[in-house]
């Protein structure tokens, strides 16, 4: 990590909270502080990124603005993450997409539906595009031919893949040397992941708007979390039916790949929606307002994927439905260019953030006695 | 904005946990209550608020302390801190409360910490608020509005106008305007008048000057003096105050905790004119940080020194400014603008006299000492020579005086001829004297604001209600 004015930011309150440490029942960043006495860039990445951003620790600090130190650890951490984001992606250059990402992610949604369409029109006949089509085995592969679906799908998904992955070593790297996960620390990291169990306040829930506790923003990220896996999963089905088993979409609305996306679907909408909604109520303060637009952006690129979705299951007996696969097609292929390079990455940052918190968990607090 | 017209029940004057534990004991008793906090929103609740955990008695382990914690080892701890100087039975009334108030405050939002964790060795003793203090005046806070309770920052108390023995209004400042409010029972609960530096220079002449205020500016004794100007019987030494060693580099007012620093006991400390004045390793920090204080507001210019070599810098909790580092002990004089040769002659003297053999023990007295000075360090005596050199600049921390309001076991306030005020209480710093006439206990004063808050919110509750 470069040493930046976050950066630098970041090590006056790290080092400030650790002659504090009030905080540290509320989640495994002060904890993993109290481990060091001097922050190097990489410690100071990891941090940032282990924190999930319940915003305990603003409302808590006897040292938050307007106190003279203006302490604001989430709003930090959250300015850091944007930097962290930039400074992991792969490959080095595309790190610029990080700069304005509300505007790229919104822009490679538009591509990615205006490119669907105008493939839908060139290689079949644009006719097929407005007709109504029967709800039988294949009438999608009409409008979009099957293997055009696939091999976009691998191909973008792929490339994502390997940027993620490519994403979590340069982070893992940079936070320094760290013996390698055992079972143990694999299995407490997938816990965490699975549970969002420091989305709560040391168990009493985030500080969503105000000094109040609530939960509502970890379900409401379950919620998307878990939709979104349920929509990962239909589509995984479709494409193990469609290549290994010659099944054709679109499938019938009790069959495992339709009920997988509609309920992850409805999820995935209402934790998009709902976590947007909240953005607009939200105490300004412990949020880093510039990063709005990266936030927003792929949580309406979310919300649409659902969306987009949920229309073409209502209207594929219709004359609408090449329309409708088309756009909800285009939205996917979207997600899929724009995974690496959108706020999306911060689970693999914040995963491999928390496995590394579960490597060092048997490590003794520095300091006094 | 205040009801000039209206009678309140209650009426609370103060803002922290001693007067949050009142209102909400006396709203939940059915008065009507109002609360007048003299700090702004964002700095809210008083030194509460820099606070981390209170000291509980418990006869066995609970989910936020463990093993157990009896009255009789309480009462020892307070009786050796005091030298005496308590009232043993305010004092056993307080300690057996506090094993019952985990409830209640859990019941009104306050969250602890699971036992176990922390770097302190309070988990028996201690139960840490998750979060600190602030978090937890926020849940009181939430608590208060959501019951209703009529709370006005920016609205200092002037005048508590007793006649005949009874408050019969209150002259308030709301938002810089002029009040008079009413009530039928009013709460003391103010703190103390620490950051009053006029009041304190009384007594500690320009020194003041030099002392840092650890908590909040707004503690300025007002209800204090107007309480004692009028025939209230007063309680504690006034010329007293909690005194720590500080980091010098703190702000002067609401640096809180992590202005703190742990050094002493392994490292010497020497005055301005670079000379050792007290045995650093008298006892274990626990027990001599609160003398500190006092130490070094006696040495010139209320300023010290404490310096160590690279063995003893891991030993103790980061400050939170960067120690002052050198290679050499002369370049550390320098970068601390002290005579290097006079330095470098007490580092020598110091170093000569440690006597060696002993093995090193930094979690308990280990017995490493010198010979032949004066003072001599008694425990944890190693040579300083190992660079790099580290050093801090110390001033006197005040945490909070001890003048306070005399009361009963009611919480009610005493006049003078020693009957009790007709309806006035008082809870927190502002009557902590009378328990803890001196010294400190760790966690002690958020027990007595706890116990008393809600001792005078149900009284003054009970009171008005009738
Ligand atoms: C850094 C620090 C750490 C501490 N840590 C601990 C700890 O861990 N555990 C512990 O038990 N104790 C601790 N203490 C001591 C503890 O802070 C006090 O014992 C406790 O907070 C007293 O509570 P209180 O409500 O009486 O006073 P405070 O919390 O100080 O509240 C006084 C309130 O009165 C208001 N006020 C003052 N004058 C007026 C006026 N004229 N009109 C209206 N309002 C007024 C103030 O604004 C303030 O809100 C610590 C103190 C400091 C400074
Ligand atoms: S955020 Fe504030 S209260 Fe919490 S540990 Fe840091 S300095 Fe202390
Ligand atoms: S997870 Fe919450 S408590 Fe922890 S650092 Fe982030 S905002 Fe603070």
């Amino acid at each position: 990590m470069r040493e930046t004015d976050a950066l630098a930011n970041a090590r006056r309150e790290m080092e400030i909270c650790n002659a504090c440490r009030y905080c540290e029942g509320f989640c495994a960043v002060f904890p993993a502080m109290e481990l060091r006495r001097e922050f190097s860039a990489g410690d100071l990445s990891y941090l940032a990124n282990l924190c999930h951003n319940c915003r305990g620790c603003y409302y808590a600090c006897q040292y938050a603005p307007p106190h003279e130190w203006g302490i604001n650890v989430p709003r930090t951490f959250q300015e850091l993450r944007a930097e962290t984001y930039a400074e992991y992606a792969w490959p080095r250059r595309f790190a610029q997409l990080f700069d304005r990402n509300g505007t790229i992610v919104s822009l490679v949604t538009a591509l990615g539906i205006a490119l669907v369409l105008m493939l839908a029109a060139g290689l079949v006949d644009p006719d097929a595009l407005y007709r109504a089509h029967p709800v039988v085995p294949g009438s999608f592969y009409a409008v979009i031919p099957l293997w055009a679906m696939q091999a976009t799908g691998i191909l973008t998904f792929g490339f994502s893949l390997i940027a993620l992955a490519m994403g979590a070593r340069n982070f893992w790297r940079d936070a320094g040397p760290r013996e390698r996960p055992g079972p143990v620390a694999l299995g407490i990291a997938l816990w965490d992941v699975l549970t969002l169990k420091n989305l709560g306040g040391g168990g009493h829930g985030c500080n969503d708007a105000s000094e109040r506790f609530s939960m509502r923003r970890r379900w409401l990220h379950h919620a998307m979390f878990y939709g979104f896996f349920l929509c990962f999963a239909a589509t995984c089905t479709a494409f193990v039916y469609g290549t290994l088993f010659g099944w054709e979409a679109p499938y019938a609305l009790t069959s495992v790949p339709v009920l997988l996306g509609t309920v992850g679907g409805l999820l995935l909408l209402v934790g998009t929606v709902g976590l947007f909604a909240m953005k607009l109520v939200d105490d300004p303060m412990p949020a880093a307002r510039n990063l709005l637009g990266a936030d927003v952006a792929l949580l309406m690129l979310l919300a649409l994927a659902a969306l987009t979705g949920l229309v073409l299951l209502a209207l594929r007996g219709t004359g609408a439905m090449g329309i409708a696969l088309a756009v909800h097609l285009g939205v996917i292929l979207s997600l899929f260019v724009a995974l690496p390079y959108s706020k999306m990455v911060h689970g693999v940052y914040r995963t491999a953030a928390l496995l590394r918190r579960a490597t060092e968990r048997n490590m003794k607090p520095l300091g006094g006695e | 904005m205040p009801d000039r017209t209206k009678t309140y029940d209650v009426l609370i004057a103060g803002g922290g946990n001693a007067a949050l534990c009142a209102a909400i004991t006396a709203r939940q008793a059915g008065a009507s209550v109002i609360l007048l906090e003299s700090a702004p929103r964002a700095f809210r609740g008083g030194n509460s608020r820099h606070t981390r955990n209170l000291r509980a008695m418990h006869d066995k382990p609970n989910d936020v302390l463990t093993d157990a914690y009896p009255e009789d080892e309480y009462w020892d701890d307070l009786l050796r801190v005091t030298g005496g100087n308590t009232d043993e039975a305010l004092a056993r009334m307080t300690i057996r409360a506090s094993s019952g108030v985990f409830g209640w405050m859990q019941a009104n939002g306050v969250r602890f910490q699971p036992s176990l964790t922390g770097t302190l060795n309070l988990g028996r003793t201690n139960a840490f608020f998750l979060g600190g203090g602030k978090a937890l005046v926020n849940a009181y806070y939430v608590t208060a509005e959501r019951l209703g309770i009529e709370i006005l920052y920016d609205t200092e108390v002037l005048s508590l106008n007793l006649d005949d023995g009874a408050v019969r209004s209150v002259d308030i400042t709301y938002r810089g305007f002029p009040e008079t409010l009413h009530a039928r029972c009013v709460v003391a609960a103010s703190g103390g008048f620490q950051a009053n530096l006029d009041w304190m220079r009384q007594n500690w002449g320009d020194a003041v000057d030099n002392f840092v205020i650890r908590g909040t500016p707004y503690n300025r004794g007002r209800v204090l003096k107007n309480l004692l100007d009028q025939g209230v019987a007063s309680i504690g030494d006034p010329t007293q105050c909690h005194a720590v060693a500080l980091d010098a580099r703190a702000p002067k007012f609401d640096g809180g905790i992590t202005t703190r620093l742990d050094s002493v006991p392994f490292s010497i400390v020497v005055n301005q004119l670079g000379e050792r004045f007290y045995d650093e390793g008298e006892d274990v920090w626990p027990k001599r940080y609160a003398i500190w204080g006092r130490l070094i507001a006696q040495q010139p210019e209320q300023i010290a020194y404490s310096i160590c070599d690279a063995k003893a810098f891991p030993l103790f909790m980061p400050s939170v400014y960067p120690a002052i580092k050198a290679d050499t002990l002369a370049e550390l004089a320098a970068k601390l603008k002290l005579d290097p040769d006079k330095v470098q002659a007490t580092v020598a003297a110091y170093n000569a006299a440690v006597v060696p053999g002993q093995s090193f023990d930094n979690t308990k007295l280990d017995g490493n000492r010198t010979k032949g000075l004066t003072p001599d360090k008694t425990n944890w005596a190693r040579t300083i020579d190992k660079p790099p050199f580290y050093g801090y600049p110390l001033r006197p921390g005040i945490t909070f005086t001890y003048l306070g309001v005399r009361v009963n076991e009611r919480a009610q306030v005493l006049m003078e001829n020693g009957q009790p005020a007709g309806n006035l209480y008082a809870s927190g710093e502002i009557m902590a004297g009378n328990i803890l006439g001196r010294g400190y206990l760790a966690g002690f004063g958020m027990t007595i604001g706890t116990v008393f808050g809600r001792i005078a919110g149900q009284e003054a509750a009970r009171h008005a209600r009738n």
